[in-house]
């Protein structure tokens, strides 16, 4: 806070930037908790849901969050990323829900043979079916307005109709503070309460209150090989290397994380989140860069929302 | 060219020298909320993108993508087009439009800024209003060579109906008047005149040229006659609302009671005004019960105090009831509580407003059902002439009165935002249709109390030996409502009931007869129909009523005037070509040639009921024996 005198003279302050946003996203999640009726909070186990998932503890103090944490899985994330899941989950005191599409299982998709078939059926089909198979009516997401141009347009609170479509020309005016959260039946609600975080703040928030994140978004030495322009690293042995190619150790980190075939990491130096920080604003591209799914068309995030995807 | 087309707000040093430094410089970082209004041709959007574009917002990639759009479909002939940056979806991209409220975000070292970017054609006013209800802030774009305008009118009344104190006019494109210091003045001066009209206290005019990025960020070479702050200079300067709520006495809307276990009961919510401590008095609102905030507590531990704009918890010293909805005050100085109101409201929707429908009204953190009157007047906002009209229609404003099936906390919008703004909502639809701001409360619902009478309806039901109760037949012209009705009263008359029939046509010839069949007429004269009716339930009868009662929401409406049990809704479902065909009043024929307009069924909808009590099909019955089906289901209750 910063301090200053009021013409009543007791000593009183202006909340910062990160306080007003930190109000904002508890009273948005309070809200859903007062109007829903089953809520699920989606995790990915990115920066962003570890923010949200810390958030949330706040607004609901000293009880636990009121709702599940819901991770839908395509089996394809970086391992760090899973022992994060489990251990963030327990320290909340939470109940973690996993989905997997069986019909992704039963054929086998993967990123390396099936190309955005990989994200339609893991995660936009995957999504779907876990909301529908709980019987969730409204699902928390850590999108943000600053990440691309169509998420600039979209509501704190976004309807879906009963077969999880988005419609951008038919949304709620949301008012000062006053959300509608009231649904038709067979809709459901994605409710995104970091709308009004940008990537920056998200980082000094972690900074600022110390919270843990995936190893991953700190440089170290890892197997890697480059395809297409992106450094993808070998996470694991299902990873099938071309004829002649061979991982190299290089110190990379990532700004993104995802599916581990599918993301991009960057080459660093950058083993604490100052450094980490320092880098990001010292850098010269959009965060979205180094995920595969933005590149087919310009205006593809907004068609895979309208389609479902988060 | 007069500034420089390279971004001038350079990165800061300390990012690169002293990265600990740099940071903890940034978390004191304010955050200012500002709109931008202007047309399509005013280049908002182009001021938009230059400020991203000048605070370095926009990366490498970002721009590569924008020169490679800027050549294909820019309007600048292959210059960057900044609006390029800021129209985001696919479909306005094409249209060359933008059709929605959009937020951008941007920082320089002193803050952090969000733009609300509405865009300027016909869905203009409900947007712009959403954009400024969280708005600290307002820049009103005028096009130098066009002057003040009906439209910049227009986006200045709204500005200042929602209440932003802070007003940026910028006259915008000065490098197409040749920096003209005369033109500057002339337009200050024209706008000095039409703001003091309005009651505008202030605002500060800046020239600038969002294309060429005069006195954005860049203090402007071509106009060293102006001395007075760059748009980004001022931006970074402004007060931000928080600070004004500060010096109010304490208010809390609670959102959510905490009680994870027995031993603690804490209250939820977003501080909407003022300072709370430990120790404080406060008082429950409407309940007006009184006690003391024990703590703060939160996740990092106990707080001392907590002020406008943190999301808290507090517990009390005493159990006292307290739930969602209420509102937690300071003890000596309590916000009023009242049931109705004088309020501007600006509707939303596609659907006009119905004077006398009841629709959800949503302020603070509790939602109550409201009727509205009709408007006192339209408010046109090109000319800020005062219009009579029945109605209001999507992005018409107007002032109405309002009142709440209970008292409410609430202040006067003027003074906080936070317990005088609302949104009414459709029951329906769930729609949001209007937003509101509440002017003072009428001084007949502080007046006006229910007298208490000793002779009650319970006495009056106990003298008759009968369960009293409202049997609302309900289905399309020709049905069947009122010849079953008619034998169901019979059948109860003779079986010793005290009984009552309300017909439709009859009720039409007397108490409603001022009454026509458009939408609103029909909803009023159900609410009519509806308070006879309770008042004779009151009275012990069982009150039968025969009306089309179209509209799913008014018989809701009187449904929820009854105790409960009290309604019991019959619909006579009958198809429409069978009932046509009847057409026992010719009426059909009438409505088919046109000569009859509004006719339920034709060219007025009918809303069937969802969860009748009962229902009846005549098509298979005849009236008798749907007549014994509904008594031997009235008896049965």
């Amino acid at each position: 806070m910063t301090t200053t005198s009021t013409a009543a003279g007791i000593s009183q302050a202006t909340l910062t930037h990160l306080q007003r946003l930190e109000a904002e996203s508890i009273h948005i999640m309070r809200e859903v908790a007062a109007n829903a009726e089953n809520p699920v909070m989606l995790y990915s186990v990115g920066k962003d849901s570890a923010c949200m998932l810390h958030l949330a503890k706040k607004a609901f103090y000293p009880a636990p969050p009121p709702f599940p944490l819901l991770h839908v899985d395509t089996t394809w994330k970086f391992r760090a990323m899973y022992d994060l899941r489990d251990k963030a989950a327990r320290d909340a005191g939470m109940d973690l829900l996993v989905h997997h599409n069986p019909e992704a299982m039963e054929k086998g998709i993967n990123p390396f043979d099936h190309g955005s078939l990989h994200t339609d059926m893991w995660k936009t089909e995957g999504l779907k079916q876990a909301l529908t198979k709980w019987n969730f009516d409204v699902a928390f997401g850590g999108a943000r307005r600053d990440e691309e141009k169509s998420r600039a347009k979209e509501r704190v609170f976004s309807f879906r109709s009963a077969n999880h479509r988005w419609d951008p020309k038919n949304q709620r005016p949301e008012l000062w503070k006053l959300y509608n959260t009231r649904k038709s039946k067979g809709e459901s609600i994605r409710v995104f309460p970091l709308s009004n975080w940008t990537e920056l703040d998200i980082w000094q928030y972690i900074h600022l209150e110390g919270i843990e994140i995936v190893p991953l978004y700190f440089s170290a030495p890892r197997p890697t090989v480059i395809r297409n322009g992106l450094t993808l690293m070998v996470d694991d042995d299902r990873f099938p290397l071309e004829p002649g190619e061979t991982p190299v150790m290089r110190s990379i980190r990532f700004r993104t994380l995802g599916c581990y075939p599918l993301t991009g990491a960057v080459e660093s130096e950058a083993k604490t989140l100052p450094e980490v920080i320092q880098e990001m604003l010292l850098t010269t591209t959009s965060e979205r860069q180094g995920r595969a799914i933005d590149h087919d068309q310009s205006a593809s995030m907004e068609k895979k929302k309208q389609e479902g995807y988060f | 060219m007069t500034a420089t087309q390279d971004p001038v707000y350079v990165t800061d040093a300390l990012i690169a020298e002293d990265i600990d430094a740099y940071l903890l410089k940034h978390q004191h970082k304010t955050m200012l909320r500002f709109i931008t209004c202007g047309s399509v041709d005013d280049g908002k959007s182009t001021l938009i993108g230059r400020l991203l574009y000048d605070t370095k917002m926009i990366f490498e990639d970002q721009l590569a993508s924008l020169e490679k759009d800027s050549k294909a479909v820019g309007t600048q002939g292959g210059d960057i087009d900044f609006a390029l940056l800021v129209d985001g979806l696919a479909a306005e991209r094409e249209q060359g439009i933008t059709i929605d409220v959009a937020y951008r975000f941007f920082a320089t070292e002193k803050r952090k800024f969000i733009v609300a970017d509405t865009p300027g054609h016909e869905q203009y006013t409900r947007n712009m209003v959403t954009g400024a209800s969280t708005a600290d802030l307002a820049v009103i774009l005028i096009d130098a060579r066009q002057g003040v305008l009906t439209q910049t009118r227009r986006h200045s009344y709204l500005v200042q109906l929602l209440g932003i104190k802070n007003i940026v006019l910028a006259i915008n494109k000065m490098d197409l008047v040749g920096y003209s210091q005369e033109r500057f003045y002339e337009i200050v001066k024209d706008y000095s005149h039409f703001a003091q009209q309005i009651g505008m206290e202030s605002f500060l005019p800046i020239p600038i040229s969002g294309l060429k990025g005069d006195n954005i960020a860049a203090r402007s070479s071509g106009m060293p006659w102006y001395q007075g702050p760059t748009l980004l200079q001022h931006l970074e300067e402004a007060p931000v609302n928080d600070a004004r709520m500060l010096d109010q006495p304490f208010r809390m809307a609670v959102q959510w009671v905490n009680r994870p276990n027995l031993d603690f009961r804490g209250f939820a919510g977003q501080i909407g005004a003022g300072v709370v401590r430990p120790g404080d008095a406060i008082r429950v609102l409407p309940s007006g019960k009184t006690t003391t905030v024990k703590s703060i507590p939160t996740f990092d531990g106990d707080l001392d105090q907590a002020i406008a704009g943190q999301s808290v918890t507090l517990t009390f010293t005493d159990e006292i009831d307290c739930s969602r909805g209420d509102v937690i005050v300071r003890a000596d100085a309590p916000c009023e509580v009242a049931d109705q109101f004088e309020a501007t409201l600006v509707w939303m929707d596609e659907h006009a407003m119905l004077p006398g429908r009841p629709y959800l009204l949503k302020i603070g953190t509790q939602t109550v059902t409201a009727t509205v009157t009709e408007p006192k007047y339209e408010v046109n906002v090109n000319t800020l002439e005062h219009l009579a009209s029945r109605t209001l229609g999507l992005n018409a404003i107007g002032v109405v009165n309002i009142s709440t099936d209970r008292a409410i906390p609430f202040e006067a919008y003027a003074v906080n935002p936070d317990l005088g703004g609302f949104i009414l909502i459709d029951r329906m639809t769930n729609a949001t249709v209007a937003a509101g701001m509440i002017h003072f409360a009428l001084r007949r619902s502080q007046n006006i109390h229910w007298q208490a009478v000793d002779v009650n309806r319970e006495a009056h039901a106990a003298l008759k030996t009968q369960k009293p109760a409202v049997v609302w037949f309900t289905g399309l012209s020709g049905s069947g409502k009122s010849t079953i009705a008619n034998l169901v009263e019979k059948k109860l008359h003779a079986l010793g009931k005290h009984t009552f029939l309300l017909d439709g046509d009859n009720v039409r010839h007397g108490l409603n007869r001022d009454l026509g069949f458009t939408d609103a007429d029909r909803v009023e004269n159900i609410r009519r129909v509806g308070e006879v009716a309770k008042l004779m339930t009151d009275a012990g009868l069982i009150v039968l009523t025969a009306f089309i009662s179209p509209f799913r929401s008014e018989r809701r409406m009187v449904r929820d005037l009854m105790a409960e049990g009290e309604f019991i809704e019959v619909f006579v479902n009958t198809p429409l070509d069978v009932a046509e065909a009847r057409d026992v009043k010719g009426l059909y024929k009438k409505a088919r040639s046109g000569q009859l307009k509004n006719f339920t069924g034709i060219d007025s909808p009918y809303e069937a009921p969802e969860l009748a009590e009962i229902t009846v099909n005549t098509v298979d019955l005849s009236a008798e024996e749907a007549a014994d089906r509904i008594v031997a289901a009235l008896l049965a209750r």
